[in-house]
């Protein structure tokens, strides 16, 4: 029995001179890519906790933004004859005291509160390792900046949420409407005062990675600042920055409850999970369910995102891949 | 007829024989849970409900607030009115005479000096008395013997029933607390936590803000009262565990303020150990409708000021179809149960001064719609009503609060229906209630179209209440925000009522005058919305009898007559 390949390979005529430095036109088929992104993804597969949170977090991506093209109930549709129903079919998540249909509020809900997770998350970081890279690749900068970083995390959060609720809820509600306007406080108002973590930890690594050889060798070729932080500093400092911006995620959605509960969140006709969660309480030990779901969600969401976090950062160490 | 009076009679006898018979002490021990625990027993010295509950166990007044509104004698021997001589002629005065024979709880004789003593206590400037509101206007206080005490004021009283009426302002033994007036009152602390009383029980052993040891009063006037021999209170909790204590578990026999979702208590009822009960007083939850402009587009000192009319809610028919729009009765049901009442009254008791107004409680989504077409709002494309380019949109702002929110939601999908759009808006109690006149979210400044709240008036007397909706009331930059006429209502005529009224004393013809003013603001202007009539709710076990559960006065006023029901 003769393999094919090697019948191939026998089969193929001498390479063009000069051709040997590039790489195949159609590789082998079974020979491994050496592409960096399909790298990651085969090692972030081999991750199985990862996997499934992916899945997970995608299902629930698809539940909160498909969902409300196929259930077309309005989640603000009061139906006071059907208060406090159980599973059924016409409400398959049952309804609250009022009788909105809790499945369209968990996906009303849902959207909201990934969307605000996500975009200050992404301000938080971006933020955070913005200070942390500059502080601790720039000598002179290291100390204002540390001390920026101590004087937010001082600050108390409450009031100075409160203070910006109260100056800007009003403009920015005119010019974006009253959800809009309050989603961008919000997402400001989280990032603008969760990035100082992230900031630290990041500078922290910066600091380390500056001493190593590869740095230095970089250095001595006379590399610029902009080019070394990009291309040397800022992949090897990924993990760190990956495991803020998961934990980022679950920060941010549950800062978003806690607002909506002081009344500084969305108006309370916008349903998000926080606001579902807190609405349950007080009925937690007639109906649980209405607890435990949004709960639920909340916490999936969360994990999942942990888990995808965590499997990026083994997927994306360059040491720990491949074993 | 007579046989059946006499025979209803002894039945009665016979069934109150058990309670009228007991001998003081028999019944043994009482236990109450008051979630937010008192620190003091003295309330000249907290304005807190929970002190001045705790307080009324052993220190009295000399009148009392019945559940009906209406004032009972306790240390006076009888209610002062013109006829009886009690209430000067000029109104200026009023003189009570006080029972005979009243000991305190270590037998010194009760007199009219420890009644003028607790006068000048409250009234030292020094004192910092959390009670002075009870004396407004009162210019002395003395006593002209033995028995008989006389308050003075500064001018004409209708209505004199404010100083030593209510646990608000009990009597203080003088021999006790002489030493202790001025600045040294709150320094007393053997005597403020431990006051002489001439109520039924008196204090054995106080802990600051955990549990009071009350024990029954030697000395106490009914040698069969209480039935008692031990009153404890203890604090600490909330208010789902206090009822739940009550009424699941059977822990205690009374708990105070167990304000809960009606299916939340209506679960812990089903224990059968105890019920919640509501006693209705004042409290009244309203709507109030912002007749001046809140736009955003004005300068600020101008917003929601009488210098700027609404554009929209100025037109009465808008203001009356709003509310046509609401079911009152259903938002009752869902957000107080039992303990709340729809009402169409600003004003809603007591009876001689509650209208009966009952046109709103029907709803009427059609006739509000044919109303707001009468008066040319159109409906546009989207369902929502316009007129002279004007959208009929409007921001509707309450305070943090899930039976609030709940309500929120009801009455924006109601107007919805009748083509109004609603922008919902809640702030935080503490800021929305807080007064502070640079936040532009407290009740007052009402940068809003319409806003809901809860408002009632201490004592029997609507008057100064109803006074507070004058033109001159109005919250604005000249008095910091700090008027209470927060719908901006203005009629001169109502004006003129208000200062009539001081003139008046006949109750009957007040009560007359009071439903008029009511009613100019609720059911022929729509200023104020009111909405849900709500009690204040207590559990009691079904062990404990004689409870009346006063909204006027103390709620454990008359724990003199409290017994254990045998079963």
């Amino acid at each position: 029995m003769t393999d094919p390949k090697l019948v191939e390979e026998a089969a193929a005529p001498a390479a063009v001179p000069g051709a040997e430095a590039l790489p195949p036109d159609a590789p082998v088929e079974g020979a491994p890519m050496r592409s960096q992104g399909r790298d990651v993804w085969r090692q972030f597969r081999s991750h199985r906790g990862a996997m499934l949170a992916l899945v997970i977090f995608a299902a629930i991506v698809l539940f909160v933004s498909l969902g409300p093209v196929l259930w077309r109930i309005d989640p603000t549709f009061v139906d006071y004859r059907a208060r406090n129903q159980g599973f059924t079919l016409a409400h398959p998540f049952g309804t609250d005291q009022l009788g909105r249909d809790l499945l369209a509020r968990m996906m009303a809900g849902g959207q909201v509160s990934i969307a605000v997770g996500l975009v200050a998350m992404a301000i938080a970081l971006s933020l955070g390792s913005l200070v942390g890279v500059l502080s601790g690749y720039f000598r002179r900068l290291d100390a204002p900046l540390m001390r920026l970083t101590e004087l937010f995390l001082a600050l108390p959060l409450l009031p100075l949420l409160l203070l910006m609720v109260t100056l800007f809820r009003e403009p920015l509600g005119k010019a974006l409407g009253p959800a809009g306007g309050t989603f961008l406080l919000i997402v400001c108002a989280i990032g603008a005062t969760s990035w100082m973590q992230t900031a630290r930890i990041v500078r922290g690594d910066v600091l380390g990675l500056k001493e190593r050889e590869f740095i230095l060798a970089a250095k001595s070729i006379g590399t610029p600042a902009p080019r070394m932080i990009l291309r040397h500093v800022l992949p090897n400092v990924v993990s760190p920055i990956m495991v803020a911006a998961t934990l980022g995620i679950a920060t941010a959605i549950i800062t978003e409850s806690a607002l909506s509960f002081l009344g500084l969140g969305f108006p309370p006709d916008f349903p998000t999970w926080g606001r579902l969660l807190f609405d349950a309480v007080d009925q937690m030990q007639m109906y649980p369910w209405r607890v435990i779901l949004p709960g639920a969600f909340i916490s999936l969401t969360v994990l999942s995102v942990n888990y995808i976090g965590d499997g990026l950062r083994d997927a994306m160490d360059p040491r720990i891949r491949g074993r | 007829m007579r046989l059946k009076c006499l025979m209803l009679g002894a039945a009665t006898m016979a069934l109150t024989a058990p309670a009228a018979l007991a001998e003081r002490g028999a019944d043994g021990q009482v236990n109450v849970i008051m979630w937010q625990a008192p620190s003091t027993m003295n309330p000249y010295m907290s304005a807190g409900t929970k002190d001045i509950i705790a307080s009324s166990i052993a220190l009295e007044p000399l009148a009392s607030f019945t559940t009906e509104g209406t004032i009972e004698p306790r240390l006076a021997a009888e209610i002062p009115s013109l006829d009886n001589g009690g209430i000067a002629k000029d109104l200026k005065s009023v003189t009570w005479k006080l029972k005979p024979g009243v000991k305190w709880a270590d037998g010194s004789p009760f007199t009219a000096a420890d009644v003028a003593f607790t006068a000048a206590y409250c009234l030292d400037p020094n004192g910092g008395c959390a009670q002075l509101a009870k004396f407004e206007g009162v210019e002395k206080v003395e006593a002209v013997d033995e028995l008989t005490v006389k308050i003075s004021f500064v001018s004409p009283r209708p209505d004199p029933f404010s100083a030593f009426v209510g646990a608000q302002s009990p009597v203080l033994q003088k021999a006790q607390f002489q030493n202790c007036t001025g600045e040294k009152a709150p320094t007393c602390t053997e005597q403020n936590f431990n006051p002489q009383g001439t109520g039924a029980f008196k204090v054995a052993e106080f802990r600051t803000n955990d549990t009071i040891t009350f024990e029954a009063n030697p000395e106490y006037r009914d040698a069969a009262k209480p039935a008692f021999a031990r009153l404890v209170v203890k604090g600490g909790g909330d208010s789902a565990a206090a009822a739940r204590a009550v009424l699941e578990t059977g822990e205690f026999d009374y708990a105070w303020n167990t304000q809960l979702a009606p299916e939340v208590i209506a679960g812990m009822e089903a224990a059968g150990k105890g019920k919640n009960v509501a006693a209705f007083g004042s409290l009244v939850e309203r709507i109030h409708v912002n007749l001046t402009d809140p736009s955003s587009d004005l300068p600020e000192g101008e917003r929601s000021t009488a210098r700027h009319p609404h554009p929209i809610l100025t037109d009465a028919a808008v203001r009356k179809a709003l509310s046509m729009a609401i079911d009152r009765q259903l938002l009752t049901e869902i957000g107080y149960g039992p303990a709340g009442r729809p009402t169409c009254n600003l004003v809603p008791a007591p009876a001689a001064w509650a209208s009966d107004n009952t046109e709103c409680l029907a709803q009427d989504i059609e006739g509000a719609k044919a109303l707001l077409d009468q008066a040319g709002w159109v409906a546009g494309g989207d369902g929502i009503r316009e007129k002279d380019g004007k959208r009929l949109k409007l921001v509707f702002q309450s305070s943090v609060n899930a039976v609030r929110q709940d309500f929120q939601a009801l009455i924006k999908q109601w107007w919805s229906e009748i083509g109004v759009e609603t922008e919902l808006k809640t702030v935080d109690p503490s800021v929305f209630f807080g007064g502070d006149a640079g936040s532009p979210d407290t009740f007052q400044k009402f940068y809003a179209d319409v806003e809901m709240y809860a408002n009632n008036f201490e004592g029997n007397n609507p008057e100064p209440y109803l006074a507070r909706q004058t033109c001159d009331k109005i919250p604005g930059p000249e008095n910091q925000w700090q008027g209470e006429n927060t719908s901006r209502f203005c009629d001169p005529e109502f004006d003129r009522m208000i200062g009539e009224m001081t003139q008046i004393v006949d109750p009957a013809e007040r009560g007359a005058m009071g439903k008029k003013l009511n009613e100019m603001l609720t059911r022929d202007s729509n200023a104020v919305i009111p909405l849900v009539y709500r009690g204040t709710a207590s559990a009691v076990s079904n062990t404990l009898g004689g409870v009346k559960l006063n909204a006027w006065d103390s709620e454990l006023w008359n724990v003199a007559d409290w017994y254990r029901v045998k079963q």
